[in-house]
């Protein structure tokens, strides 16, 4: 059946991932390296997703459990294109500070 | 079974010729390019003989029509169908158009050989050959007109064939733009058929006006007016003729072809084609005879004072095509269709001898500067000689029968009909000076000019003359009668006949003397006493300059048309409409997107934790407008007041 504890209401699984997802929003404002910025991205992420699994046993619907998958899917692409953007940018800037890469900057 | 004619192969040949020198001919080598672009006529030649054999001996019955099974356009009432007429009169035309036609594609080998754009010229001439032959078995007026554009097209692209010429190029859109005046008027006249009869096909036609026999005059009227338009710039009548003098500049075989036997004769055969319409209209019809005599006499008197070998033949041209008009006014189409035919011949023959003259002078064209061109040149001689004493109307040459048939149908024509012979009587008169003059400063006296080495032109050049000098003799002789009574299906027998006995003979002998006594008058003064003409002319300075300057009749197109017109062009629609409305308007476009653009690239800062900043913000912008309204809901469902201190946020 279930391995969370009963007594463990929904709210306090949705206040953790509120606050899973405030940690990420503001590391990805505050933080000045890029790979920080991304790792910050993972935690909203992973934040949406533990509302997703906690409404999908609260309401005993499997669709939100498939989401998690499909968002999982994503992180991993974006984590792939990402990563290699970010290394071809530290190649040719030598830097990973997001605040110096401004070329788009008109 | 049926025999087939396959007509429909008469004009796709030249298409096919024009198609291949067109696309290939710059590859070819010039013997091919030769080889099919005299193949394409010659094979139409011989599938029209091959018709005109077929339905002489009864074979095939005339009219014949082949139609293409699937419609042209079929839109609510209109249908127009890819339709081949062949009766008596598209015949006699196609004989012509391919006959002469193929005979100056010989002449052109010869002629164009030294030019640039060889396989350009010949597939021009192809096209041209394409669309006449359509124009001419065109079984609708709809498919005559695609004709009708297409020579105008061909005949464009031929007048400016030398396009690095600055004055070929411009005769070129002269004779464009003044064509589009008649096709306009050719245009609204096909409209307002198709508005009264509900078709276009010349059959059904000429069949709803045979069942309302009453029906004469008033929109018909209207109609055969704007047809003329058409006609009269086509084939250069007053006051659209300006074009022709100016298509000289084309190359000669060219002004031979197009502008003198066969494309400006279009308006006269579109008359004879639509005769059955001007027969109901008399008013248009007594225009018709007064445009033709007053054209005739007009361009004659032009043609007096020019010194250009081209240009005079040009106002000779205008001049007999008056005279076909003439004939149409008066109804007697077949004597028109005659001398359409005989003007084929003479005309295409002087054109080419000319061509020869200048081709031995070496490209001048003045005829101050030629002179006793008699014993260099004396196939080219004997040849213009036949040309002119046909032209000036001499028995038993072919213009003499034809003309004479046009005068006696003026004559007989009613009552306007003995000024209409006496405008026309006069005109031989002065065709026969002008042609004469034209002969004695060619061939007569001395060369005038030090430096020409005048040449023979080669046997391609000589044979089409020869051939058509033998049918400048002997064309004619078939004689009025058998000739209209083979074009009787088409165009109606000659109505008017005359009581008084001899008439016929005694014009004749008018005729015959004005012919002769334009011969003695160019005789004295151009070959006996050679200083006169220039005597008569500072004893009449006025006359005399305004017969060179051709009655200033381009000038004064110039000033009241051309000037006012290119003035509202260029400064009202020039600049105030297109520089300043629209182009007003461009820059107020592309002025605003250019203010958007700097006011909203403040937002672009480039960093990257900016971006993130906004769309945190926005995020929780629209994050608090849906809280707050499911949180209102929420406690309003249970009556308690949503003004929260939440409030300050939304807002």
């Amino acid at each position: 059946m279930s391995f969370l504890h009963h007594d463990v209401p929904l709210t306090w699984y949705l206040l953790l991932s509120a606050a899973l997802f405030s940690l990420g929003v503001v590391g990805f404002l505050i933080k000045r390296n890029i790979i920080t910025v991304f790792m910050s991205i993972e935690l909203m992420l992973n934040a949406v997703n533990l509302s997703f699994v906690v409404f999908a046993y609260q309401w005993h619907e499997v669709k939100g459990q498939i989401f998690v998958f499909f968002v999982m899917m994503v992180a991993a692409a974006e984590a792939a294109v990402g990563l290699a953007i970010i290394i071809a940018v530290f190649r040719v800037r030598a830097t990973l500070a997001v605040d110096r890469i401004n070329l788009m900057k008109l | 079974m049926i025999l087939s004619l396959h007509i429909w192969l008469i004009p796709l040949l030249p298409l096919a010729g024009f198609l291949l020198n067109g696309i290939l001919g710059s590859r070819l080598p010039r013997w091919l390019v030769s080889t099919i672009g005299l193949l394409a006529p010659f094979l139409s030649f011989v599938l029209v003989l091959n018709a005109y054999a077929l339905t002489s001996y009864s074979a095939v019955a005339l009219p014949y029509v082949e139609t293409f099974p699937h419609p042209w356009i079929a839109i609510g009432g209109l249908r127009a169908d890819f339709s081949f007429f062949l009766d008596p009169l598209s015949l006699v035309m196609l004989l012509v158009v391919t006959g002469v036609g193929f005979l100056i594609h010989i002449y052109s080998v010869g002629y164009m050989a030294h030019e640039e754009g060889y396989a350009r010229y010949f597939s021009f001439l192809n096209l041209f050959l394409f669309f006449m032959t359509v124009l001419v078995l065109a079984g609708n007026v709809l498919l005559l007109f695609v004709g009708w554009e297409g020579v105008g097209l061909a005949s464009y692209l031929l007048i400016g064939f030398w396009f690095q010429k600055p004055s070929a190029a411009a005769a070129g859109k002269k004779a464009f733009i003044v064509n589009r005046i008649g096709d306009f008027g050719f245009l609204i006249g096909i409209f307002l058929i198709l508005a009264n009869f509900g078709t276009l096909n010349f059959a059904q036609i000429a069949q709803v006006l045979t069942l309302k026999a009453a029906w004469h005059g008033g929109v018909l009227t209207a109609i055969c007016l704007c047809l003329l338009v058409g006609a009269a710039g086509k084939s250069a009548q007053l006051p659209l003729y300006v074009w022709l003098p100016d298509a000289m500049e084309g190359p000669t075989p060219v002004s031979a072809l197009i502008h003198a036997a066969t494309m400006v004769t279009a308006g006269v055969y579109m008359i004879a084609r639509t005769h059955f319409l001007f027969d109901r209209a008399p008013i248009a019809l007594a225009i018709v005879a007064i445009v033709g005599a007053a054209t005739a006499i007009f361009a004659a008197t032009i043609a007096l004072a020019q010194t250009d070998i081209k240009r005079v033949l040009a106002y000779s041209t205008i001049s007999q095509l008056g005279y076909m008009f003439l004939a149409c006014g008066v109804a007697a189409y077949s004597a028109a269709i005659f001398h359409l035919v005989t003007h084929a011949f003479f005309k295409a023959l002087l054109f080419l001898a000319a061509g020869s003259v200048i081709h031995a002078m070496g490209g001048e064209q003045d005829m101050r500067k030629m002179g006793g061109l008699r014993k260099k040149i004396p196939v080219t001689f004997w040849t213009m000689t036949i040309a002119v004493f046909t032209i000036a109307g001499f028995p038993p040459l072919a213009a003499f029968f034809s003309k004479d048939a046009i005068l006696y149908a003026a004559f007989v024509s009613g009552s306007g009909g003995v000024f209409l012979w006496l405008v026309g009587l006069l005109t031989a008169l002065l065709t026969s000076l002008y042609m004469f003059r034209l002969w004695y400063m060619t061939f007569f006296g001395e060369l005038r000019t030090a430096d020409a080495h005048p040449h023979e032109s080669p046997r391609s050049m000589r044979a089409p003359l020869i051939i058509l000098a033998l049918l400048s003799i002997c064309g004619g002789w078939i004689g009025i009668e058998s000739f209209s009574a083979y074009l009787a299906p088409s165009v109606g027998l000659h109505p008017a006949v005359s009581s008084f006995p001899h008439l016929e003979l005694i014009l004749t002998a008018f005729a015959v003397l004005a012919a002769l006594e334009g011969w003695l008058i160019a005789d004295k003064y151009y070959r006996r006493k050679t200083e006169r003409p220039a005597q008569l002319a500072a004893a009449l300075p006025a006359g005399y300059t305004l017969l060179a300057n051709k009655y200033y009749v381009d000038e004064i197109y110039d000033a009241v048309l051309v000037k006012p017109l290119f003035n509202f062009s260029r400064y009202f629609l020039g600049w105030v409409v297109d520089t300043g409305i629209l182009g007003g308007i461009a820059w107020l476009l592309a002025g605003s997107a250019n203010l958007s653009g700097a006011i909203l690239q403040r937002w672009q800062s480039g960093n990257l934790r900016s971006y993130a900043a906004w769309l945190t913000a926005a995020a929780a912008v629209i994050l608090l407008f849906v809280f707050h309204a499911s949180i209102g809901s929420y406690l309003g469902a249970r009556g308690i007041d949503v003004q929260l201190n939440l409030h300050w946020m939304g807002h």
